[in-house]
């Protein structure tokens, strides 16, 4: 039986690869555009920020969690930045100092979860609140002009004609990976996530582990912001709106589950390089974004659909 | 007119996915008459009872109710029918009161047709049970079901199920949470539905109760049907043998293992509330039993003791040092290990598998910093589940595709990769069968001939006089009385003081 699931599993996952297939082979025939290297560095580059938020999303989601705050988190780093710039400091230093106030806020979540029992999704709920007003009152409403060209490097750069970011997300996802495949730190995600009271009596710091989960999703966050700011030349305080919600589908859509302590990076590697593509062809094909929108939404109902029957679990 | 019997299932079959569960399962039931169910997890007795209740639809056979052969599609059909069923696992609302529980799905309407409930027809009710059943005292129909323990709760399912007037009741393991005088209520609820002519189903491990109440005993084995027996005729070790397929050698093993120096002291333990003052002291090689009625605290002492719970003063000495344990960490640092009653809420990570679940508290073993061996763990997971000989396909399978005495022994294994110098076995045979019961004493002996300290809370009190050296006894927060040999191996003795006598 244990066989069985497995096979379906596999199944499961290659039938996701399977979609990918089918979209590229799809537009590759219909479109002269979609298999230029400039349309697929142009997907990957899409891909990127959207990606590194969902590989810190996987992690929230495996402990039983959700994080609603990466996309306001994304919203702080650019203002953030985009003020020390214009002030002349450092690029370097201005990323750092951004990354400092990313990680309080990733330590406000974890602290008001782990330690003061607040439910995940109203702790974040709270959060993105919060650190939207934040970005507003920092730039008192208004964007940041970054004009400074090292900074710029990091969402407009290319190091051997691939851009930048697409390093950075290959770096984060592969971090990832080797935290939840070869770590106990990644087994201890999957342990709280999968009965919190049998990991804490089994020695697990469930609190500092959620916590440092939530510090993680942040510094995702984080890198995603600097990206944007630099693509886009501007820190604007509105940035990275609804950014968590891309995350949470291609987590979903990954096949982990909601419930946590079932999942997999890999399936959300493969869950956000589907949106991307998707996204990416339906601009092709002129498809406008309303329709865009509906779309993706039928994809996450299918893929998780798919996920419970694979699994098993119709009640 | 309706044969002899009430209800007869013949000839059942039924497979999952390829694996047969049940083959020409039978069982026949009298009217007015316990029949006891038994076999060792996984025969298939739950499975029977799913099929019968119309959970699961049948691959072959007959279910007859009165003379009549039924074919229920749903649950709700059976109970319609006159079949209700006690669930081994409960499924209170937590949040609805105990009067709403009982008569959920079935409320009085204030006016017939529309949708609005006459609560006070349903407490009105719901008392006139609970006096019936003496249970007024502690239980009110407007309590919330979150507001009662575990044997509580259990007693209003037992409560529930008979408040259908059903012909046929399906009692599943009724007693595994209830401690010794709630049982006695159920006895008597037991009797009383003996002389109303309602046939009573009983799955039970326990063999004192099937030969203290049941009239007939049926025997499932690996999904077959091995043969029915009545009670009067029957003898301990002839349903062993029926349900195991092998000679049994009766009673228990007994420790021979030398008593070496106290390991473990635990001074002044108190938790406000739960506990207090609590002291005892293990050694080195013994069996300590824990006695007492469901909720005396022994299980929160424990908890409190490995740093799960916290622990508002008292002392640990550790082989004459004094100690502090903040967190489980700090105790399986320690080596007090504790393997936890409920296996599901505390022992075990359900959804993963087998090697995670026993590698959780055991990387130092199998780690360089923060990376794992995996070289190392997989061949230290078979190791430690094999010498427990549980039965699985590989350290690969998912932990909730085990039945309830593997699960124990992966707990076990998992405990003891953590080289335990104390381990604390919370009810360590609850709802497991009697060949894994047997397994698991074995290796109870074995630790202690290793000099492992051990403390067993047990709530079968033969478990607790014929495996403990020592026996220490709790009511209501604290150590009444601490009884040694012979003095250990009275039931009356250890009752007194467990109903807080002197």
């Amino acid at each position: 039986m244990t066989q069985k699931k497995d096979m379906g599993k596999i199944l499961r996952q290659f039938g996701l690869v399977f979609v990918a297939l089918i979209i590229i082979i799809f537009m590759s025939i219909t479109s002269d555009v979609f298999l230029t290297s400039q349309n697929i560095i142009n997907i990957l580059r899409q891909i990127a920020i959207n990606g590194i938020l969902a590989v810190g999303m996987t992690f929230v989601i495996l402990t039983g969690g959700i994080d609603l705050s990466v996309g306001s988190v994304v919203g702080i780093t650019g203002v953030i930045v985009g003020s020390f710039l214009q002030n002349g400091t450092n690029w370097v230093l201005a990323s750092l100092i951004a990354l400092v106030i990313s990680i309080i806020c990733g330590i406000i979540n974890g602290w008001l979860i782990a330690y003061i029992g607040f439910q995940p999704f109203i702790a974040t709920l709270s959060t993105m609140t919060i650190g939207r007003g934040f970005a507003q009152v920092w730039s008192d409403g208004k964007p940041y002009m970054i004009s400074d060209e090292s900074f710029k490097q990091i969402g407009q750069g290319s190091f051997l004609g691939i851009p930048i970011p697409i390093f950075l997300l290959v770096i984060f996802c592969v971090i990832g990976l080797v935290i939840l495949m070869m770590t106990t730190f990644g087994r201890y995600v999957f342990a709280i996530g999968g009965n919190m009271s049998a990991a804490k009596l089994s020695g697990v710091r469930t609190q500092r582990i959620q916590t440092m989960v939530y510090v993680f999703s942040s510094i995702c966050a984080w890198m995603a912001g600097l990206i944007l700011a630099a693509r886009i030349s501007s820190g604007q305080p509105n940035a990275g709106e609804s950014y968590e919600m891309d995350a949470i589908a291609a987590t979903a859509i990954g096949g982990t589950s909601m419930n946590g302590g079932i999942g997999s990076l890999t399936g959300t590697i493969i869950g956000f390089i589907i949106l991307g593509l998707l996204q990416n062809s339906m601009n092709l094909m002129n498809i406008n974004s309303f329709w865009q929108q509906i779309v993706k939404g039928i994809l996450i109902i299918v893929a998780v659909f798919l996920d419970m029957r694979t699994k098993g679990k119709k009640n | 007119m309706a044969g002899k019997y009430i209800l007869e299932a013949k000839g059942i079959d039924k497979s999952f996915s390829g694996v047969t569960v049940l083959k020409g399962a039978e069982l026949c039931i009298e009217p007015g008459e316990l029949h006891a169910l038994m076999g060792e997890n996984g025969a298939g007795k739950s499975t029977l009872m799913k099929i019968i209740m119309g959970i699961y639809t049948k691959d072959a056979g007959k279910v007859i109710l009165e003379g009549q052969e039924v074919n229920f599609k749903s649950a709700r059909e059976a109970l319609d029918a006159g079949i209700s069923m006690i669930h081994q696992e409960l499924s209170p609302i937590p949040e609805m009161t105990v009067a709403e529980n009982v008569f959920l799905g079935r409320e009085q309407k204030k006016i017939k047709g529309l949708p609005f409930v006459d609560k006070k027809e349903l407490n009105r009710k719901t008392q006139e049970l609970l006096e019936e059943y003496d249970l007024s005292e502690y239980i009110k129909p407007n309590m919330k079901m979150k507001d009662l323990n575990i044997a509580q709760i259990q007693m209003m399912e037992i409560i529930k199920a008979v408040s259908y007037n059903s012909k046929v009741i399906i009692m599943d393991e009724p007693t595994s949470s209830l401690s010794e005088k709630e049982t006695e209520t159920l006895f008597r609820i037991i009797a009383n539905l003996k002389e109303k002519k309602v046939g009573i189903i009983y799955i039970s491990h326990r063999m004192e109760e099937v030969f203290e109440l049941a009239d007939r005993v049926s025997v499932l084995r690996d999904g077959q049907f091995i043969g029915c027996v009545k009670v009067a005729d029957a003898s301990r070790e002839q349903l062993i043998n029926m349900m195991v397929g092998r000679e049994l050698e009766g009673g228990y093993p007994s420790n021979t293992a030398e008593k070496g120096e106290v390991v473990l002291e635990l001074k002044n333990f108190t938790r406000k509330g739960v506990f207090k003052n609590v002291n005892l002291q293990v050694h080195a090689g013994e069996i300590l039993g824990m006695a007492g009625l469901v909720g005396a605290g022994r299980s929160e002492v424990m908890r409190a003791l490995v740093g799960y719970d916290k622990l508002d003063s008292g002392e640990i000495i550790l082989e004459g040092k004094k100690i502090e344990i903040k967190h489980p960490k700090d105790a399986i640092k320690h080596h007090i290990i504790m393997a936890s009653e409920d296996r599901k809420q505390l022992g075990l990570v359900l959804c993963r598998n087998i090697k995670e679940n026993v590698s959780l508290q055991n990387f130092d073993k199998m780690s360089t910093g923060s990376f794992i061996n995996k070289v190392k763990e997989i061949q230290l997971a078979k190791q430690y589940t094999e010498e427990m000989s549980t039965k699985m396909n590989g350290i690969g399978d998912l932990v909730s595709s085990l039945s309830g005495g593997n699960q124990q022994k992966v707990v076990l294994a998992k405990c003891l990769m953590s080289d335990p110098k104390v381990l604390i076995m919370d009810e360590p045979t609850r709802g497991i069968d009697v060949g894994a019961k047997a397994t698991i004493y074995n290796i109870m002996i074995n630790l202690a001939k290793q000099g492992i300290a051990i403390i067993m809370i047990s709530s079968e009190m033969p478990e607790l006089i014929g495996m403990s050296d020592r026996v220490i006894v709790m009511a209501e927060g604290e150590v009444k009385g601490e009884l040694v040999g012979e003095e250990a191996k009275s039931q009356q003795t250890i009752m007194n003081l467990a109903f807080g006598g002197e």
